[in-house]
């Protein structure tokens, strides 16, 4: 007997979060991939998390991972950004338009993904650290760099 | 302070307001979650809604069969927490999984059905509850009975009450038809879709 929440309102409540994280660390098609190996592979544990646990902080690791091997699958490296300007990326952010999340996709792989976790999917550092590795505040450093960089590269990111 | 928020969204709102592009990708990739959760065998419980004459139905299923039906009244999501919780986690909704029970319903539900040839998974029900929800499609089509005469099909004559609450129990109604079970006097008694509904289904297979 559990008292867990029916798997489909996991997937309503962070079905979202996960694909635009899922944007972040991959182009489009792969990004669809990444996701649905997401949530088949969530779906097969689900009923062994312990209800205590952060459901989105543990989507996002096991995103994290399925875009690791669907990069290693693919055998290069994680930001094509020649290619991605060419396509459409589908990303429909309000208030944001796709050059911003090209420049997130630029940026040096720990930064891209701080930025990601944090600002797209809303994870605490503490939680991001312990995706990453390392401490809580190095999290925050290559969330806070990631975003000194998009400032500096991103035209009309800057304070107004 | 903090200076990022012309940038992003901020994090004390994880939930970003969804476009139409992103609500459309999210709707393909779960169709396609669906398919690949049952190839897997990882689709423990898949439910979908229909509309009917007796209002919006939820309808789950196990592998083995049909295993609820659920009027509006009941709370479609206080009983998918329900099986959830007795049947398994692994609940998601997938409409395709359901498609041959929503075609017998709507068979039925425009009077060219009579009975339901489907899987069933009685796996909710025990004991005499099950025993009684059993015997409830040998009730044919239009016809009633008294709880009393139930009582005795089953073998249990004095267990009037018993078989009430089998009835108002009964975690498949409309296909195994407790509707079609009345009071002694003729008057209709509870009814777990509630009396209007008991109606409707009564004078649905009267008129056909």
């Amino acid at each position: 007997m559990s008292n867990k929440q029916p798997f489909e309102k996991v997937v309503q409540a962070h079905g979202g979060a996960v694909l635009r994280v899922c944007r972040v660390l991959l182009a489009s098609q792969d990004a669809d991939d990444a996701w649905s190996e997401t949530f088949l592979s969530a779906l097969r544990a689900y009923p062994g998390l312990p209800e205590t646990a952060n459901v989105e902080a543990w989507l996002v690791t096991i995103a994290r991972r399925k875009a690791i091997d669907v990069l290693r699958a693919r055998q290069r490296e994680p930001v094509p950004v020649e290619q991605l300007a060419e396509r459409p990326t589908g990303l429909g952010i309000p208030g944001a338009d796709d050059g911003l999340w090209q420049a997130v996709r630029g940026l040096p792989d720990k930064q891209r993904q701080a930025v990601a976790y944090h600002y797209v999917a809303g994870l605490p550092y503490a939680e991001i650290a312990q995706i990453l590795g390392g401490t809580t505040d190095a999290a925050r450093r290559a969330a806070a760099d990631g975003i000194a960089n998009l400032r500096k590269n991103y035209p009309g990111g800057g304070p107004s | 302070m903090n200076d990022h928020e012309d940038l992003f969204t901020t994090p004390t709102t994880p939930t970003t307001p969804t476009s139409a592009a992103d609500a459309a990708a999210l709707a393909r990739l779960h169709t396609r979650l669906e398919q690949a959760a049952h190839d897997e065998g990882l689709l423990d419980v898949a439910y979908r809604t229909v509309d009917s004459p007796v209002g919006p139905l939820l309808l789950a299923a196990t592998p083995r069969g049909l295993v609820r039906v659920a009027y509006e009244v009941e709370g479609h999501d206080r009983v998918l927490d329900a099986l959830a919780s007795r049947l398994s986690p692994r609940v998601l909704r997938a409409p395709r999984q359901l498609d041959p029970v929503a075609r017998e319903l709507e068979e039925y539900f425009a009077g060219r059905r009579r009975s339901f040839d489907l899987p069933l998974d009685l796996s909710l029900s025990t004991g005499f509850r099950l025993l009684v929800q059993r015997q409830l499609p040998s009730i044919g089509y239009a016809q009633t009975r008294s709880y009393r005469q139930v009582a005795e099909l089953v073998g249990n004559p004095k267990a009037v009450r018993a078989v009430g609450t089998a009835c108002a129990t009964n975690p498949l109604p409309v296909v195994l038809p407790c509707h079609r079970v009345l009071r002694s006097d003729g008057t209709p008694g509870g009814y777990v879709g509630g009396a209007a509904a008991k109606a409707t289904l009564l004078s649905l297979e009267a008129a056909a």
